[in-house]
């Protein structure tokens, strides 16, 4: 792929009417995640709004000096690195620091996209990439958390927004102390329960009101952008579906087993970034399985690894690395799930 | 030889004797480099050693090395005891009792945690708490050299024996952060449970051994 | 090495094979076991650079003393024993001078032995050319491999931690980049800079208008 868009001209019947390129499908991806990143800056307020503009500037900066160097011309207006600026900022917390999350941006495009050739050549989803280095990098940082719906959100920034660059962020507990409602613990759901065995209600979840990354707690607003992805066709629904389906089986056979260590399959799905994940990045066309059963195959992966590192990793989320780890499969499930060509005979074993 | 020679194939005895000559001049020189550096590498470890014990017991002016085994006390000579918990004791500098140091250690996150803690025998209390190695991931696991209220575990961390004297009344515990409610309790980092637990098993275990060995041999460490 | 046909290298230009056209580390991309693992701070990797030069000329000297001694069948295992031994007495006399150092750089002393740049510098120059010519390019190699860990070094430092040679570079608020001292900081350090000294490499080449042979092997 040269970055150019392609029109299939000449093809024998049946004629397709209208031409689907790569940015129209990219663009649509990038209309059904603003109502995602809205939510979060009304939850979040100027912080969430200045931490997406962060990503998105330095993932199109990137990407435009990486197209320059290489020769590649103008990569930009096929909106793929706008998605992954705004995929990372919804991964990472509100309060994260802007240099940090331009660092974040750069190291996406340059090692997660840049090195294996671009757009359509990377092997993990660039967004996830970005977010991988910086929680390497910044573990304390990526795990400092701010409450949603503070009062005067749209009119201050939280104090670790603007930290100087390469200055360590300043801590949030004054702050907090002075903004926030009683009962903010600063831990997210996922480690509330793994540390003290504390499961957040579904309603909390639901309605946002849940510590985590800024697009993570709007679940309902996530499944329906996925749905209408689904319905235009610019996204495999088999995906979500084998993802949150694997991850629900599990947890329930967990829970049935012992329900006082384990929660419910609904916990399980709305905390964390596991809706986020199973809609927008596990669904990435580059990184992604071509095969129908290898798509089943790939999604029941990333939701059981998912669910297995939460109870048994030392992290509390793990669908990040879920989705690196199916990713990383994606050549071998390929391989492994050719349709068999009409009339050849089939391997012997 | 003139005949290997000739078909280019050295002879058995050629080989060995090169290899020996190697081998002896090879031998030489290890053995020089052992000596010439034996004096300057053991000052090297007894500075760090004394450095390490007199950084947990503070006050401390000179220290000297000791063996506990069940048959008592006894100075530390050279590596002949074998199932013998190591310990030193530290002396201020009119030659009084200071502390005790004994090394611990347990598998953290990455590795073993190996730490110094020192033990103060009039308040039967745990007063110090040092690192001598450990591979933890920077800016989590190495907290346990800098942050200050998991330090303040250590200022007395009570580890009285029980009623025989034979293991400590009430072992030391890691708890969750925020949860310590007992004086041999420690609280752990939050974020850095794993290696805090290390910390806790490691002193836990050394102190085990090593308290009720020396509970009754106290007086003869007093007097220097 | 004067291949037969090839003009024998002045003794500068041996010296400056091993630091540009045939550094171990960004040229020939050897010794990578202690290049990732002991850069991390910029006085590991000027102390491994010495302690691996040190045996670098030391066992090619003696290498190349003996070489018409020793029989073709045993060489190897001669020059391992050399090798060996003055890891040996580098592990000794690094204890001696500082512990910290010591402790700091682990088993990776001991693994000096094991490192290719030392048997191949053996094997293919001190075992073939007189004694001075092998130690004039043994402390350009050993030159050239601490450069390329200190470049390695200085970075990781400087981002790990926001220091050089210990010294503070950014004031106490420094947030540092903990991956810069994990593994992959080492890989993604050694990796941004072989893409410099590749460009640099290729730029130099064009510039001559002489296409290298390899010169789209990459692209």
């Amino acid at each position: 792929m040269t970055g150019k868009s392609r029109r299939i001209e000449l093809r024998a019947a049946p004629h397709v009417k209208r031409g689907v390129n790569v940015e129209t499908i990219m663009l649509h991806v990038v209309l059904a995640l603003l109502p995602i990143a809205g939510f979060s800056v009304i939850q979040y307020g100027l912080s969430a709004l200045a931490l997406i503009m962060a990503t998105t500037v330095s993932c199109l900066l990137s990407e435009r000096l990486f197209s320059r160097l290489s020769g590649q011309g103008n990569t930009l207006a096929d909106w793929s690195a706008t998605i992954t600026g705004l995929l990372l900022a919804l991964t990472l917390p509100p309060s994260f620091p802007l240099w940090m999350a331009a660092v974040a941006g750069f190291a996406a495009i340059a090692l997660g996209k840049v090195l294996f050739g671009g757009l359509g050549y990377n092997v993990f989803n660039p967004a996830l990439v970005g977010r991988a280095f910086v929680q390497a990098a910044f573990p304390v940082a990526i795990t400092t958390w701010a409450p949603a719906f503070f009062p005067g959100r749209f009119t201050g920034f939280i104090p670790t927004t603007f930290t100087m660059p390469l200055m360590t962020p300043p801590g949030l507990a004054e702050w907090l102390h002075q903004h926030v409602v009683d009962g903010f613990t600063g831990a997210t759901p996922l480690a509330r329960w793994k540390f003290e065995n504390h499961v957040a209600s579904a309603g909390d979840l639901l309605s946002g009101v849940a510590t985590a990354s800024a697009g993570e707690t709007s679940a309902l607003l996530i499944l329906a952008c996925g749905l209408y992805l689904a319905a235009r066709k610019f996204m495999d629904w088999r995906i979500p579906v084998a993802v949150i389906g694997s991850a629900a089986l599990v947890a329930l056979a967990f829970h049935l087993v012992d329900p006082g260590r384990y929660p419910a399959p609904v916990f399980v799905l709305l905390s964390g970034g596991l809706m986020l994940g199973a809609v927008f990045m596990a669904t990435d066309m580059a990184t992604s399985p071509v095969t129908a059963t290898g798509v089943w195959i790939y999604g029941a992966v990333i939701g059981v690894v998912t669910v297995m590192i939460r109870y048994f990793g030392g992290l509390t989320e793990g669908v990040m690395y879920a989705i690196l780890i199916g990713n990383a499969l994606v050549p071998l499930i390929d391989q492994y799930t050719q349709p068999r060509v009409f009339g050849a005979r089939g391997r012997k074993a | 030889m003139t005949g290997a020679a000739a078909v280019n194939v050295t002879s058995s005895r050629a080989m060995v004797a090169t290899l020996g000559l190697v081998a002896t001049l090879c031998g030489v020189l290890i053995v020089s480099a052992y000596q010439g550096t034996l004096s300057a590498v053991t000052a090297n470890k007894r500075i760090a050693l004394e450095r390490a014990v007199f950084k947990v017991i503070p006050g401390a002016a000179s220290m000297k090395e000791f063996v506990a085994t069940t048959a008592g006390i006894e100075p530390a000579a050279g590596q002949s005891s074998g199932n013998g918990v190591k310990f030193y004791a530290a002396y201020g500098p009119s030659g009084e009792l200071k502390g005790i140091a004994a090394e611990g250690g347990a598998t953290g996150y990455a590795d073993v945690v190996r730490i110094l803690y020192a033990y103060d025998p009039d308040r039967q209390a745990i007063t110090g708490l040092g690192v001598v190695g450990m591979r933890e991931t920077p800016g989590i696991g190495d907290k346990i050299l800098t942050d200050q209220a998991f330090l303040a575990n250590f200022a007395a961390l009570d580890v009285r024996l029980d009623a025989d004297a034979k293991a400590l009344a009430n072992p030391v515990k890691v708890v969750k952060h925020g949860s310590k409610r007992n004086p041999w309790e420690i609280d752990a980092i939050s974020g850095a449970t794993v290696t805090s637990k290390a910390v806790g098993k490691g002193i836990n275990d050394s102190a085990q051994r090593l308290l009720p060995r020396l509970a009754p041999n106290l007086d003869k460490l007093r007097s220097k | 090495m004067a291949l037969p046909g090839q003009t024998q290298l002045s003794h500068m230009e041996e010296f400056m094979e091993g630091i540009w056209k045939q550094n171990p580390v960004f040229v020939m991309v050897l010794g990578m076991c202690p290049t990732l693992a002991v850069s991390v701070s910029a006085v590991n990797s000027l102390s491994m650079g010495i302690a691996t030069t040190f045996v670098l000329v030391c066992s090619t000297l003696l290498v190349s003393l003996i070489r018409k001694l020793v029989p073709k069948e045993v060489r190897i295992a001669t020059y391992i024993v050399i090798i060996a031994t003055f890891v040996t007495v580098v592990d000794y006399l690094i204890q001696a001078i500082s512990l910290a150092v010591y402790d700091a750089l682990g088993a990776f002393i001991q693994l000096i032995v094991v490192n290719c740049i030392i048997l191949g510098r053996a094997e293919a120059h001190a075992s073939k050319n007189p004694p001075l010519r092998t130690v004039v390019n043994a402390l350009g190699m050993g030159l050239g491999f601490t450069l390329g860990l200190l470049s390695l070094g200085a970075v990781r430092e400087i981002f790990g931690a926001g220091k050089l040679f210990g010294f503070s570079l950014f004031g106490p608020d420094f947030q540092p980049w903990v991956v810069m001292v994990l593994p992959p900081g080492g890989f993604f350090v050694l990796g941004a800079w072989l893409l410099l000294f590749n460009w640099l490499k290729n730029r130099k080449v064009d510039g001559a208008l002489v296409k290298p042979l390899e010169g789209h092997t990459h692209a």
